[in-house]
């Protein structure tokens, strides 16, 4: 090139300008960044959306917000508080005793994805995950079955408590089967509804039985 | 309409004469797998026949074969597989629950109510629902047994669902696979007319037990009379279904091994009842008043 040779930086100017990019104006994914915001609001938020999932499941009406924002936290909250409360029984003597914490960890857990591949395999079309949420938040009235339970035993162990016992878990059962079935029903094939119903009113009345023979040692 | 001319037996003509004669007629090419359509009104098919051949199954076992093998035509790895197992509907297990509970005498099992549909949703829920009953009506039974016993304090004994659990799934899934896997040793050895699939095989073990269920609730009563009345009972009812399915199945091998195997069924079916009854529910005490405390200062 023959102009260039003459082209040449006089020493004598200086330099100057910025290096960085200039920011251009807020692009909208910004707006959901939640990496700035204070931990309490990141907290909050998912506690006020468990929260009102607990609200559903004690009202249970047809909504569509338990399945629409599932969330695994209600779900293990209940579970790990059910398999506490239910040990303190018989476990610590050598003979066969109540559950152990892992045993009811798996009997939930292990549950709830049987009756979920079954509410599927069966042509059902609920996700995997929302299936899981519904079943692990309506345990909810049996953690209390189980806290009025173990209120009532502290007081005796007799046959009057017993009764108390019965009618609490069986009332609280039929809540938790009526709820998880008042969110699951309608995403079942028309014709085959009770064969999806029946194996959540079996998984219940498992843990109802757990519930119902604890005996503090 | 099946006419006296219908029933009698035709000679296969030519493909083309019987062509020229019956247009409509659907035909069949042998090289690939056609699904015969269920309502084909060509004269190759005899509805008259079938009730004769319920039993055995032979009208349509070939039918079953071709259907069969069109159904699940998905590979094994996809989800749709598995959903091919499932696809009954309420009144379906309900019909086969009642079929399994009153067997009609003469009929099959198999051919009258799984018609070519083996479903996996009968086996898996009953065998669970079984465990479940056993368990809570053991505990149950020990409990009233010994209630009112000073020395004795009630426990939940929560091991004995696992035991219970591993007991009966073994049952319901390693005999049918042990039953499967001799009727096709057999089957390669001798003719047989009848041939079950494993999947219905299963099946019928899994809806004959069944009837284990209201029996595992009323052994609760403790006495030692009722509750083997129970067993009798319910044996014969289950067992029943069992040896009408099967028997067809082997009546045409050597008589001594047809006798052999329908004895063994029926030998493992007791052995489950017996054996549930005699580790989950303890012999309840006999009918007589406290014992007296021997008086040892009359010496």
């Amino acid at each position: 090139f023959p102009g260039l040779a003459d082209v040449s930086i006089p020493q004598d100017i200086p330099v100057e300008g910025e290096i960085t990019v200039p920011v251009g104006s807020h692009s909208p994914e910004e707006d959901y960044s939640t990496l700035d915001e204070p931990v309490k609001d990141t907290i909050m938020r998912d506690l006020k959306a468990v929260g009102k999932k607990f609200v559903h499941v004690m009202y249970p009406k047809k909504s569509s917000a338990l399945l629409r924002d599932w969330d695994l936290w209600g779900p293990l909250v209940l579970c790990v508080s059910l398999a506490l409360m239910l040990q303190g029984g018989s476990a610590d003597s050598k003979d066969d005793g109540g559950p152990q914490f892992a045993e009811v960890f798996v009997i939930i857990w292990f549950g709830a994805v049987v009756i979920t591949l079954n509410s599927k395999l069966l042509g059902g079309t609920i996700s995997f995950f929302q299936s899981l949420c519904v079943l692990g938040y309506c345990v909810m009235p049996l953690t209390v079955a189980m806290l009025v339970c173990r209120l009532v035993l502290l007081a005796g162990a007799g046959t009057v408590s017993f009764i108390i016992r019965l009618i609490v878990v069986g009332a609280m059962f039929g809540w938790s089967t009526l709820a998880s079935t008042a969110f699951l029903a309608d995403s079942q094939p028309p014709n085959r509804k009770a064969l999806v119903v029946y194996p959540i009113f079996l998984f219940y009345f498992v843990i109802s039985w757990m519930i119902l023979t604890f005996t503090p040692q | 309409m099946a006419t006296a001319d219908d029933l009698k037996f035709q000679e296969f003509d030519d493909a083309a004469n019987l062509l020229a004669a019956n247009p409509d007629a659907t035909t069949i090419s042998i090289d690939e797998p056609v699904e015969i359509p269920k309502n084909q009104h060509s004269r190759l098919q005899e509805p008259g026949r079938e009730e004769d051949d319920e039993l055995l199954g032979t009208d349509d076992s070939d039918k079953t074969e071709l259907l069969a093998g069109q159904k699940k035509s998905a590979p094994f790895w996809t989800f749709e597989y598995y959903q091919t197992f499932f696809d009954v509907d309420t009144y379906q297990v309900l019909d086969r629950i009642k079929g399994s509970v009153f067997p009609v005498p003469g009929k099959n099992f198999v051919r009258l109510y799984i018609r070519s549909n083996p479903d996996l949703y009968g086996p898996f829920w009953i065998c669970a629902t079984l465990v479940f009953t056993i368990a809570v009506s053991g505990n149950l039974s020990n409990f009233f047994i010994h209630l009112g016993k000073p020395t004795y304090h009630y426990v939940p004994e929560f091991r004995k669902v696992s035991i219970a659990a591993t007991t009966i799934y073994a049952y319901a899934w390693l005999v049918p696979l042990a039953l499967w896997g001799f009727l096709m040793w057999r089957n390669s050895k001798v003719m047989n007319i009848v041939s079950y699939s494993f999947l219905e095989i299963v099946c019928v073990y899994g809806y004959s037990l069944f009837i284990y269920i209201p029996t595992a609730v009323l052994w609760i009563i403790p006495q030692k009379v009722v509750r083997w009345v129970l067993v009798v009972f319910s044996l014969c009812l289950s067992g029943s279904v069992l040896v009408m399915t099967f028997w067809p199945a082997v009546r045409d091998d050597n008589r001594r091994i047809a006798v052999a195997t329908v004895a063994t069924i029926l030998l493992l079916h007791a052995l489950l009842a017996v054996g549930c009854l005699a580790y989950f529910f303890d012999a309840p005490e006999l009918d007589i008043p406290a014992p007296i405390i021997p008086v040892h200062n009359s010496t």
